[in-house]
């Protein structure tokens, strides 16, 4: 996979925080582009997967590293962004 | 309902909670046609979320996040929104008062219908007819004694400038008609008179619906309706002499043992390992104790020792937490937040030397 074209630092954000600020990334990215959220609350791992199941986009990575987790994404066709 | 004949789709947004009564009210609003999107809004006093960073690795159930689970049975959007600075000056100075205990329901569902129609005068400025028609809440009459009461119905409607653009569809009949209903966009006859605090009616709905595995909270939706929870928060703002907080504060009191052997400092210690976990990310913001000569708890210190003989207290409590309680001396590390840390020696604690009235919640 090449490498995500965009990256947010949500280390030490407690949930739902990483969802919040993984939200407020998208709204102002375009559709297909990628972003690699990293973590330090492992509940992220299941709160972002389904914060983009309901919102129309893609997970293509997730895992952990270290003390850290991650998640790939991909932005779907609406990226959310109404107001 | 949803004929095609129906020229424009009407849209709500509903307050998402994550409980029951908010689900049911958008599926209510689904089954007459109605375009629904959920807004959940954070305050940092939500259960949600800290239960996940604080779990035991592998060991709990896994948590989700249930205003996110709401909208993926729902099939709905949901937009999360942080409102934790703004709500400050909610928990701080509420106009209505507080509830049983620091929880002040009233102005806090007025400021977050108030944040709804906000968002639904922006949305309707920029997206015109993709815009949001009305917003939705699951509230019921006399639910809660103090927000959910055939007075306050009104007075959040007012209060938070949505007026007749507010409908609660679990109890619209025992109210008078809101703009969606005099539109015709819902059928009023449709909607419920669920009153009081009986669950019953919500029970068979929910069946009806088909609805299961949903979440209950006991007391309310967040933790100022905890009374151990709102004791600390007293205390912490006694203790600075002033009602204020920071989101690391809010955090922190839900988590740990709280003791204040003195006015001006208080331990945290952790109880269990995805307490301590969750500790350690502070270590750098508060002085710390832990054990090094055998397993022990982490313990922050919220405030400053007055003397040498203030650290050995508080060494004595934190060791009397742990693994070596019956040895003659256990050794702790002391770390000061820039990470410069060193031993001290003490005897733990006996049982009766820690005092119930140090317990703070
Ligand atoms: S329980 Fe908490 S979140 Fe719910 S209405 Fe009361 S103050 Fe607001």
């Amino acid at each position: 996979m090449t490498s995500p074209l965009h990256e947010l630092d949500v280390r030490r954000l407690l949930c739902p925080m990483p969802v919040i600020k993984t939200q407020n990334k998208v709204r102002t990215l375009a559709t297909g582009d990628t972003l690699k959220v990293v973590c330090t609350d492992p509940g992220a791992l299941s709160d972002i997967p389904a914060w983009c199941r309901i919102n129309g986009h893609e997970v293509l990575e997730m895992g952990e590293q270290g003390n850290e987790v991650f998640v790939v994404l991909r932005v779907g066709e609406d990226n959310g962004a109404l107001f | 309902m949803t004929e095609a004949s129906q020229p424009i789709k009407r849209r709500a947004i509903a307050l998402v909670s994550g409980g029951l009564d908010s689900m049911l009210a958008v599926k209510v609003m689904q089954e007459q046609g109605i375009e629904v999107e959920g807004v959940n809004f954070y305050t940092g006093f939500c259960v949600e979320g800290h239960t996940h960073a604080i779990r035991k690795k592998d060991k709990d159930k896994e948590k989700r996040n249930n205003a996110l689970w709401v909208a993926e049975q729902l099939g709905i959007k949901m937009h999360i929104i942080d409102i934790s600075e703004e709500y400050k000056d909610v928990v701080l100075n509420p106009k209505h008062g507080y509830g049983a205990n620091l929880n002040p329901c009233l102005d806090c569902k007025i400021f977050m219908v108030n944040q709804a129609t906000l968002m639904i005068n922006k949305a309707r400025e920029l997206a015109g007819d993709r815009g949001f028609d009305f917003i939705v809440t699951g509230e019921v009459i006399g639910q809660r004694p103090k927000s959910q009461r055939k007075e306050t119905m009104p007075i959040i409607s007012q209060e938070s400038g949505a007026d007749d653009r507010l409908l609660r569809p679990l109890c619209a009949q025992n109210l008078p008609p809101t703009l969606p209903e005099r539109e015709g966009w819902v059928n009023r006859d449709e909607l419920h008179d669920f009153s009081g605090r009986n669950r019953k009616p919500q029970m068979a709905l929910a069946a009806k619906f088909g609805l299961d595995d949903f979440a209950q909270p006991a007391g309310g939706c967040c933790f100022l309706t905890d009374e151990s929870y709102s004791n600390k928060l007293a205390d912490l703002w006694k203790a600075r002499n002033e009602r204020r907080y920071e989101l690391d504060d809010i955090m922190l009191l839900k988590v740990g043992r709280h003791l204040r052997p003195q006015p001006h400092y208080k331990l945290i210690i952790s109880r269990e390992e995805g307490e301590n976990r969750f500790l350690e990310g502070y270590r750098y913001q508060f002085t710390s104790l832990t054990t090094v000569s055998c397993p022990g708890p982490l313990a922050l210190v919220d405030g400053e020792f007055g003397s040498e003989a203030e650290l050995e207290q508080a060494a004595a409590i934190v060791a009397r937490y742990s693994k070596g309680r019956v040895e003659e001396t256990v050794t702790l590390e002391v770390r000061s937040p820039d990470g410069v840390a060193r031993e001290i020696t003490v005897a733990p604690a006996q049982p009766d030397a820690v005092l119930a009235s140090w317990n703070v919640g």
